[in-house]
């Protein structure tokens, strides 16, 4: 685990819990055996990530993307999309206009 | 008779003398990847009689005396990360199988429009999420150099082609490195473009602010002539820069006057392979006969670009591939229980471990009181690794260095030690954190015969002084020349 013992640790105790909860934020369902697994590997990874708190960024700007990099705007002019049937044609479930999802309002569901 | 084995200059040549068609041409191939690629696993989706039917619409416009795009029949392969109308593209990832796009990426239109001829989809790590093509759910790919090791990745299946002669040109992308680690396990050049100089669009995204799409080839001149092909402003990608693109093939053969080409210590220290470090100093001493400046640079926040990139790269993957929902495209559960349920099962189901590991990863350090710790700091950790390259930059034209810390590597050595995997990435991950167009070239073999890369690295848009530089190497050493004993037998 994290080695930094003063103030607050960079890596908390990345428990079972933890997995548990960030595998439902990512809507995840995880086996039993990906839960252990994971638990372990992303604590490994993450003590790794701590060196991070060596480097001394006092006063610098977060950065987003690459070097130099500017937004390049177009025009906006309406231009053709994809048809509804291209649009449909990957989809898993749809009666040939709507894609089709299981209820929504689902009471069971979170 | 004219084989994928040749360079894609002498292939033009004979298609544009007669000596061969790209019938003929396309035929070779597709009896190259029937001959070997059981054995090397570089293609998912080979489309044989689009092809042959595509290469033989090219030769009867060539006899019929028409104008032909700059790749004129040449045979290409297309890393299955991007959207290909009419052909699957999988991402090697259970999630996609069987998706057909409803339409092209803007460098497939860019490739049918210069009248390649699109030979099939390679094989990489799924979701472009590793180094070795093994997180591919449809099985690795091999070096076509040594068949029980990995051809790297995530663009092995690009590279293992073209260095097998299954086609003399491909396409990958790079969000780490996965253009450039392949190419140097097999044998082959292979150019990360500038983030900005190539359009992603139809580019199945997994970490939008390090992405880039580039060539593959088995000589300098050829990553040159594709690059052309590629680069190119497209409004649909906000990221695309709108700069003008050079004629790559024109300076080739002019070497750089007084080159300066930076050297940075702390690469060549502990966990360097010993053949690598001998390859890559010879590369060094090359230049250096050749007359140019060997300088000394301080990258002093290098020693951090493997932490920062695994919190950026899967922050952006794991919202990237939120939009696998099991509704619009993609996989869905048959067993679930309402909408959430669904979206779970249908995630869980169908994403392979790497996947899944770098998305919980991303998740976390995005959630609710980690934010700052993780995600935040390694956006400005990201700075300083750029500002490092900005200052080494005024002193030197081309930063050189190792590819990777070591050759090929056998199958299954770190499938299950995901944090070596990503330590592994050392040598390529900056460029990618930074923008940089960096390149892969042969610089020689290790004792044992598996071939060991060269990397360059250039400021933004500097893609012509990288590949001169290249091409300098490239003229004195003729590594490239060399080819994987399988490749040889089969002609």
């Amino acid at each position: 685990m994290s080695d930094s013992s003063q103030a607050e640790p960079l890596v908390p105790e990345l428990t079972r819990d933890v997995v548990l909860k960030v595998a439902r934020l990512a809507r995840l369902h995880l086996a039993e055996s990906e839960v252990e697994s994971f638990t372990s590997q992303l604590t490994q990874i993450l003590d790794y990530v701590g060196v991070l708190d060596e480097a001394d960024t006092e006063g610098v700007e977060p950065v987003a993307g690459a070097m130099g990099l500017n937004s390049v705007l177009r025009e906006d002019l309406p231009t053709t999309s994809l048809s509804r049937d291209d649009a449909l044609s990957g989809a898993p479930h749809h009666d040939g206009s709507y894609f089709l999802v299981p209820p929504i309002l689902d009471p069971r569901a979170e | 008779m004219a084989t994928a084995l040749e360079s894609s200059a002498t292939l033009l040549d004979q298609l544009t003398d007669g000596q061969t068609t790209s019938l003929r041409l396309t035929q070779d191939c597709l009896d190259r990847i029937a001959a070997h690629d059981t054995a090397i696993g570089a293609f998912l989706h080979v489309d044989s009689e689009p092809a042959l039917a595509a290469a033989a619409a090219i030769d009867r416009r060539r006899e019929a005396g028409e104008p032909l795009g700059l790749l004129a029949g040449l045979p290409v392969a297309v890393k299955d990360v991007l959207a290909t109308r009419g052909q699957p593209t999988t991402c090697a990832s259970r999630m996609l199988q069987g998706w057909v796009p409803p339409y092209d990426a803007h460098v497939v239109e860019r490739l049918r429009r210069a009248d390649a001829v699109l030979i099939g989809k390679t094989n990489m790590d799924e979701f472009a999420m590793g180094s070795t093509t093994e997180n591919s759910a449809f099985g690795p790919t091999r070096t076509p150099w040594r068949l029980d090791c990995a051809a790297g990745g995530s663009s092995g299946g690009s590279a293992a082609a073209v260095a097998a002669g299954m086609a003399p040109l491909a396409v990958g992308s790079d969000t780490g490195g996965s253009i450039r680690q392949p190419a140097s396990f097999c044998g082959v050049v292979g150019l990360k473009p500038t983030y900005g100089r190539v359009s992603r669009y139809g580019l199945v995204a997994f970490a939008s602010s390090l992405d880039q799409v580039g060539p593959f080839s088995g000589d300098v001149r050829g990553a040159a002539l594709l690059l052309e092909v590629l680069a190119d402003h497209d409004p649909r990608d906000a990221t695309c820069a709108d700069e003008p693109v050079p004629a790559y093939r024109d300076q080739l053969e002019r070497p750089l006057d007084a080159l300066r080409v930076g050297i940075c210590r702390d690469h060549f220290t502990e966990g360097l392979d010993k053949d690598v470090d001998e390859a890559v100093e010879a590369a060094i001493d090359v230049y250096r006969r050749l007359g140019a400046e060997i300088h000394d640079i301080q990258l002093p926040h290098a020693r951090f670009a493997v932490a920062c990139y695994y919190l950026v790269a899967p922050s952006e993957a794991s919202s990237n591939l939120a939009r696998y929902d099991g509704v619009h495209y993609g996989a869905r559960s048959d067993d679930y229980d309402g909408l959430v349920d669904m979206y779970c099962r249908s995630r869980g189901e169908a994403f392979g471990a790497e996947v899944k590991r770098r998305i919980m990863l991303g998740t976390y350090a995005l959630s609710a009181g980690y934010y700052d710790a993780f995600y935040l700091k390694a956006q400005k950790v990201r700075r300083l690794i750029q500002q490092d390259y900005q200052q080494a930059f005024t002193s030197v034209d081309v930063i050189a260095s190792p590819v990777a810390p070591t050759p090929a590597i056998p199958l299954g050595s770190l499938v299950s030690d995901p944090l070596q995997m990503y330590l592994a990435d050392t040598y390529t991950i900056s460029a990618n954190l930074a923008g940089l167009p960096g390149l892969s070239l042969p610089a020689g073999f290790s004792d044992d015969g598996r071939p060991i890369g060269l990397q360059l690295l250039a400021p933004p848009f500097q893609e012509s002084r990288l590949l001169q530089a290249a091409a300098m190497h490239e003229r004195e050493t003729q590594w490239h020349l060399r080819r994987p004993p399988l490749a040889e037998d089969s002609s």
